[in-house]
């Protein structure tokens, strides 16, 4: 099949990277090796998008260090990048919207290149109105054609899948609009409940076509929390996160039991606002 | 302080290839030995078997060896060690240990007289100890009919001492009290518990390379370029 048969996929990671560690880098490399393996996509590109500081996540260090450290794990990647949008927005924001904005953003730049491109027919942003005129824009479709921009699509571990069923979390029209309108690449376990979760759910359910849950052969259970707590305990992390974001958070004692502490007692920023009576 | 008695840490096995698990072994059992208060830990030796061991997919020991010490050049503390693999034949893992303790002990004179403050030190210069670093499935290969002479597991738990780093799914204290001689020697055979669960292995690594699938974050980068470079693992590979 040719590579320009096959529909190009920009894969996003959103989370609190608190620090960054060698499994989050490992999601990205099994996720693409599961996609280009497929023979339908092609991975383009990795995205990292820390969350803000207004996540008001318990231990949750400053943006700024969590932005650097991606950015020192992935200096030696050729497709996995560190974007600040999201750690930069004063309030916390939503995932749909991040995903949304990077879908934005990769439009906007293949309307412009394509412009740029007399042989191209079509700009992106057209293809919205093919898709709404059903039938029609289904054969259409399966003919050689104009490029459309790359789609966004969420990158994650089963936990972030899992979260879906934690009260007031997320909002349900996000969940439908993740999944629907981009979608999931979930990295779980061999043997782990994610596909049991997607049956239980009907919106999951509905749109099981377009999450893609892609096994973990090898147990890796680097978590940024055991990552925290060897760091108070002066314990080694050393090959659990790359050296060089090692090296900066000794360089910056980054990890300790008061910074454990911040956010301690605040409602998580999701949860604020879903608790919130105006909030349908 | 209380005086720690110096250790030396050796890791023998394939290294077929080095991988980031091999490594945590290491720092996990440093931390482990330290935190007892009773242990220093000085160096780590990583010995890689030699070919005439003849394992199945066994790359030439050459390169075992450049792998290991690309892996370990960020390293202060551990070194690779190309004597058992130098040697014209296989040979048991006692007789590793046996020469890396000779080498230790020649090499404390020369130690103490680079001390400027010798004085100081009244206390009769602790012996280091050289330990047999190891995953705790390396305990379960004891229960192998004919795989190890029994004068040489007591040899290694009696004279040297066991670190036994524990994996998930095993239970080595099982495997202690499965065996009269380990039982006996329990009180050298510290078992040590990786609080981050990783079952990746050189098996699982080489199934990834012979795919052509990343292995990245799995090993050193220097180690995949290496790989690369000389085409090792491939589907055409030993």
């Amino acid at each position: 099949m040719e590579n320009s048969e096959k529909t190009e996929v920009v894969l996003l990671a959103c989370g609190s990277f608190n620090p960054i560690t060698n499994m989050h880098l490992r999601l990205f490399e099994l996720a693409k090796d599961y996609m280009n393996g497929t023979g339908k996509y092609k991975v383009l590109k990795g995205i990292i998008s820390p969350v803000g500081d207004a996540y008001k996540k318990k231990g949750l260090i400053s943006a700024h260090h969590r932005v650097i450290m991606a950015e020192l794990a992935t200096k030696n990647s050729e497709w996995v990048e560190v974007d600040t949008w999201e750690s930069l927005q004063k309030e916390w924001v939503e995932t749909v919207k991040v995903l949304r904005h990077h879908q934005e953003r990769l439009e906007a730049s293949s309307c412009d290149h394509q412009q740029d491109s007399p042989r191209l027919e079509r700009p992106g942003r057209k293809r919205k109105w093919a898709e709404q005129r059903q039938d029609f824009s289904q054969k259409e479709s399966l003919e050689p054609k104009t490029k459309d921009a790359p789609k966004v699509k969420l990158l994650c571990g089963a936990d972030l899948l899992e979260s879906f069923g934690v009260p007031n979390l997320w909002k349900s029209e996000d969940i439908t609009r993740i999944v629907g309108d981009y979608g999931l690449i979930c990295i779980t376990r061999a043997g782990n409940d994610a596909a049991k979760f997607i049956y239980e759910s009907d919106t999951l359910w509905k749109h099981r076509n377009n999450i893609h849950l892609v096994n973990e052969w090898i147990t890796n259970d680097i978590s940024s929390t055991k990552i925290r707590r060897a760091l108070r305990r002066g314990q080694s992390i050393r090959y659990l996160v790359p050296d060089l974001v090692r090296e900066y958070i000794e360089k910056h004692d980054l990890y300790s039991p008061e910074s454990e502490e911040r956010n301690a007692g605040v409602v998580l920023a999701p949860l604020q606002k879903r608790a919130a009576p105006a909030d349908p | 302080m209380k005086s720690r008695i110096p250790v030396v840490l050796l890791a023998c096995g394939s290294f077929n290839p080095i991988t980031n698990m091999h490594l945590r072994l290491f720092e996990v059992a440093r931390d482990h030995l330290h935190q007892t208060g009773m242990y220093k830990v000085i160096g780590g030796i990583i010995s890689p078997v030699n070919d005439n061991y003849r394992k199945k997919d066994l790359v030439a020991a050459h390169h075992r060896v450049a792998m290991a010490r690309l892996a370990l050049q960020t390293s202060e503390w551990i070194r690779v060690d190309p004597w058992e693999s130098e040697q014209a034949q296989w040979m048991e893992t006692v007789k590793v240990l046996r020469h890396h303790h000779r080498e230790l002990l020649r090499s404390l004179p020369q130690t103490e007289g680079l001390d400027h403050s010798r004085a100081r030190s009244s206390a009769p210069t602790a012996v280091p100890e050289l330990k047999l670093l190891c995953g705790a499935d390396f305990l379960k290969t004891f229960q192998i009919p004919n795989l190890w002479k029994d004068a040489h597991i007591q040899e290694i738990v009696e004279k040297f001492g066991m670190v036994c780093v524990s994996r998930t799914g095993h239970n080595p204290q099982e495997y202690i009290s499965g065996s009269a001689i380990l039982q006996r020697y329990r009180h050298n055979i510290h078992l040590v518990r990786e609080p981050v669960q990783n079952e990746l292995s050189s098996t699982y690594v080489r199934g990834a390379l012979r795919q052509g699938q990343s292995v990245k974050y799995l090993l050193p980068d220097a180690v995949i370029a290496y790989i690369k470079e000389h085409s090792l693992y491939t589907r055409d590979s030993p």
